[in-house]
């Protein structure tokens, strides 16, 4: 009894140090990000990174939400015949919930893992401290435009994932369904607001700054060797997955519950 | 020893939890030195350069480098030392996203903030100073042998002709031959720039060949320190046991 309360109490502890340690690393980036010098081209280069080679994996997941999205919400709602409510759920659930929460999933997949692997490996080789034997200031140089990038980066992610699910739905709902073409826009547009795409967009913001943080979080302090990378890139991954959710409740509480 | 010693260290103290590393170590170069500390693995060279440098906070004890304090730097004075100090890592720790050119030319350019052009002429200069040809510098270290990375690395290193460098295992892992190529570049470039030198080494024939001064660090003390002629001669178990590569001596009975 005792050994597993001193387990438990452990735990607690070692959640606590990592989290006031993944805080002050924010704060670190933080600081060094509103003081120049500044990379440019480092910064141009995570927007490459992330905004535009994660377009395919996004645009692939978005467009077959979209799709199934509206092949399901038409098996339920046909059966008490409120089929034209079909539309309004796709672009509902895209922008306020899937399309953000989907994006940040894979874009912590592919980018938050390649982030804790290059970050570790230059750690472990230590190219790290060569950065900083050449005067340049790692957080600077490798944290702060990777945090930038992902802050910007997702929520453009997002719009074009939410008009990508919303064209699988139409294209489902018009081709497989039959649905009249303008009828399903015009039950597309009709109820959606504003505030649904605006919470889709600040939700991808946090989410771009989790995938990152935790990304640059694990690789910057990789242990050594193959075997530490390789736990700093699955640490960063669930990590990142695990926070996107849970954030994305508590967002989704704060945004919406009046 | 007229002027100031160029790197002062005092007292140093460092632990890893219960495992000292660094037990009030001292030591000294002075201007224009090649000082080449070795010792054991995990007797705490590396903890040394990382203490010098800034990169690891220390215990307790004081270092000075080139008179100052290094405790008492600001951020930008310290930035503004390490211009001044040049490090070959052990892995050579080149950027592999970058070309060797760019590799060689980052320290002037984020350093000293030098026009990209300037940069990459004195980059090639410094190539052809360690033997490589004008060829290499649009490719990507990985491209590279180990012994070529390693020079790039020293260009990289003497860039911005620094007053001080420290060399970390510069011929490990390497054959022989290509060792001695290293060698005789690494006294080459320390030379021409009359840069003072430390080099922490486990390779008694790269130490025959650099080393003005030599310090045997044995559980975070520095148990002997002389000149090369010295050690040949001295009669100390630790350094008589080490330079011969014996199983049996002071290393061995206390572990």
């Amino acid at each position: 009894m005792l050994t597993l309360l001193i387990k438990i109490g452990q735990a607690t502890l070692a959640i606590l140090y990592q989290c006031g340690h993944i805080a002050l690393f924010l704060g670190d980036a933080l600081r060094h990000a509103i003081r120049p010098p500044w990379y440019g081209r480092q910064l141009i280069n995570q927007f490459i990174q992330i905004g535009y080679f994660s377009l395919p994996v996004v645009g692939l997941t978005a467009i077959f939400t979209g799709m199934v999205l509206a092949l399901q919400s038409y098996t339920g709602f046909s059966r008490f015949s409120a089929e034209s409510a079909v539309a309004t759920v796709v672009v509902l659930s895209m922008t306020r919930e899937l399309g953000p929460v989907l994006a940040g999933l894979m874009v912590a997949g592919r980018i938050g893992a390649a982030m804790a692997a290059e970050i570790g490996t230059m750690r472990v080789t230590e190219q790290i401290d060569a950065l900083s034997m050449l005067s340049t200031n790692p957080i600077k140089y490798l944290v702060v435009p990777r945090i930038i990038a992902g802050m910007t980066m997702l929520p453009l992610l997002v719009i074009v994932a939410d008009i990508i699910g919303v064209m699988g739905g139409y294209s489902v709902g018009v081709y497989k369904l039959g649905f009249n073409a303008a009828n399903y826009l015009d039950q597309t547009w009709r109820y959606l607001e504003v505030k649904d795409i605006l919470s889709g967009l600040i939700k991808a913001t946090c989410f771009g700054l989790i995938i990152s943080l935790m990304g640059c979080y694990h690789g910057y302090h990789s242990n050594r060797g193959a075997e530490g990378v390789g736990r700093a890139t699955t640490n960063a991954v669930v990590s990142a997955s695990i926070l996107i959710l849970f954030v994305n409740y508590a967002l989704t509480i704060l945004l919406f519950e009046k | 020893m007229s002027s100031t010693p160029v790197i002062q260290v005092k007292n140093l103290k460092k632990q890893f939890g219960n495992k000292i590393v660094l037990d009030e170590l001292d030591i000294e170069v002075s201007a224009g030195e090649s000082c080449v500390i070795i010792g054991s693995s995990g007797s705490g060279k590396s903890v040394l350069i990382k203490s010098i440098l800034g990169m690891l906070p220390f215990d307790s004890g004081k270092i000075w480098i080139n008179g100052e304090d290094t405790s008492l730097l600001s951020l930008n004075q310290r930035q503004e030392l390490l211009n001044q100090v040049g490090m070959l890592f052990q892995g050579g720790a080149l950027f592999d996203s970058m070309t060797v050119a760019e590799n060689v030319a980052f320290g002037l350019v984020q350093g000293i903030g030098m026009a990209k052009n300037k940069a990459r002429e004195i980059a090639l200069e410094k190539l052809k100073a360690v033997d490589l040809s004008p060829a290499v510098a649009d490719i990507f270290p990985a491209e590279l042998s180990g012994g070529m990375q390693k020079r790039v690395a020293l260009a990289r290193a003497i860039a911005t002709n620094p007053k001080i460098i420290f060399f970390d295992e510069p011929t490990t892992g390497l054959d022989p031959i290509v060792s001695g190529t290293i060698n005789d570049l690494i006294i080459r470039c320390v030379r021409d720039l009359g840069a003072s030198a430390i080099t922490i080494t486990h390779d008694i024939n790269s130490l025959r060949k650099i080393a003005d001064k030599v310090g045997l660090l044995f559980k975070g003390k520095l148990v002997w320190t002389g000149s090369v002629a010295d050690m040949d001669k001295t009669n100390n178990p630790y350094v008589h046991q080490f330079i011969n590569g014996l199983p049996n001596g002071p290393f061995t009975e206390v572990l």
